[in-house]
């Protein structure tokens, strides 16, 4: 089989923190209520602070609404805060508060960021951006994801563990 | 260990195997369909359970195909029942439980040295035919995006059989 590379590439659509032409670009397909997502979440933030402008990180879901039943509003109201140009304000939101993402919270949390709350609770009832979170699921699963989160490092699944903050640390550095 | 699983082009050898306790599985009943055949060292470890979590997420994906998931392990029907209830999983999985692991031997799917199955899948052609196999590393959930390569080609191969 071949090695799992990343289809579609970075492009337009994707959320990116970081420049365009950064060295390196780090894509992670997350679960806003994967705990495991959640304990990868602070170890990303500490290497973005480490490599600065050296890295690009996007983010594209991948949510496993089956056994976690509230991710796929989860990342559609991140859709709903992007279109109001707080996606990445949202995507820490939601990731420091895991266990709270019912409808209610989500919405609660739209009126936090200072958001059109409304706005975003009817795009979330009219199902706006559903077509949009399983668009990246779908090529998430055609790119070889295996679960969440799944990194790919310049378009190559990153197969190390994300766990040993080191390893991906050094990985990425590798890469620039 | 990889290089035993049966091949491409080798006939699916057929089984009959239990799904719960009053219910048995044949390969033969999904005639006419592809099979996707997703052999798993055991329910509940991490890995397995983040594969067939994928795999139960990606099910409507595989019916595009016209495709049936089937899991098999070494599991008995009680340990399928409660993993299955769990992780509210929506395809069967299958007991190789008695005799042990014979179906996956079949398959040259079985782990001699810890009596586990291997993380092998299989996708069979309507007429039975094995078309693609992948064992994985055992500690390494494969994903789904050969699996679904492979029913692209099978897709493609049905398509010019009509045309």
């Amino acid at each position: 089989m071949s090695a799992a590379t990343l289809t579609p590439p970075v492009g337009k659509r994707d959320h990116a923190a970081g420049p365009a032409g950064a060295p390196v670009t780090l894509v992670e397909y997350g679960d806003f209520e994967c705990p495991y997502c959640g304990q990868a979440y602070p170890i990303v933030k500490a290497i973005q602070a480490r490599l600065g402008d050296r890295l690009r990180f996007v983010f594209r879901h991948f949510p496993l609404s089956e056994s976690h039943p509230h991710a796929e509003h989860a990342a559609e109201m991140a859709e709903a805060a992007a279109a109001q140009g707080k996606f990445w304000e949202m995507h820490d939101m939601l990731y420091e508060h895991q266990r709270a993402l019912s409808d209610r919270d989500l919405v609660a949390y739209a009126a936090g960021l200072g958001l059109d709350a409304a706005r975003a609770a009817r795009e979330l009832e009219q199902g706006t951006y559903e077509a949009k979170v399983q668009g990246d699921f779908r090529g998430g699963v055609r790119s070889g994801v295996n679960g969440t989160p799944t990194f790919f490092i310049d378009g190559v699944r990153y197969d190390g563990s994300w766990a040993d903050p080191e390893g991906l640390e050094r990985a990425l550095s590798d890469a620039t | 260990m990889a290089a035993s699983l049966l091949q491409p082009g080798t006939p699916a050898p057929d089984f009959t195997l239990h799904s719960t306790p009053d219910q048995a599985v044949s390969l033969s009943e999904f005639r006419g369909r592809p099979v996707i055949l997703a052999f798993y060292p055991a329910d509940w470890s991490p890995v397995c359970g983040d594969q067939m979590a994928l795999y139960n997420q990606i099910l409507p994906e595989f019916s595009e195909y016209g495709a049936e998931l089937i899991g098999i392990s070494v599991d008995g029907v009680w340990c399928h029942a409660a993993f299955a209830h769990e992780r509210n999983l929506h395809f069967p999985l299958l007991a190789d439980f008695e005799p042990k692991g014979a179906v996956a031997r079949q398959y040259g799917a079985y782990r001699e040295h810890d009596g586990t199955t291997e993380r092998a899948l299989f996708v069979i052609d309507g007429d039975g035919v094995i078309r693609w196999s992948y064992c994985s590393p055992v500690g390494v959930n494969p994903g789904a995006d050969g699996i679904l390569k492979a029913l692209d080609e099978l897709a493609g191969r049905s398509a010019e059989a009509r045309s």
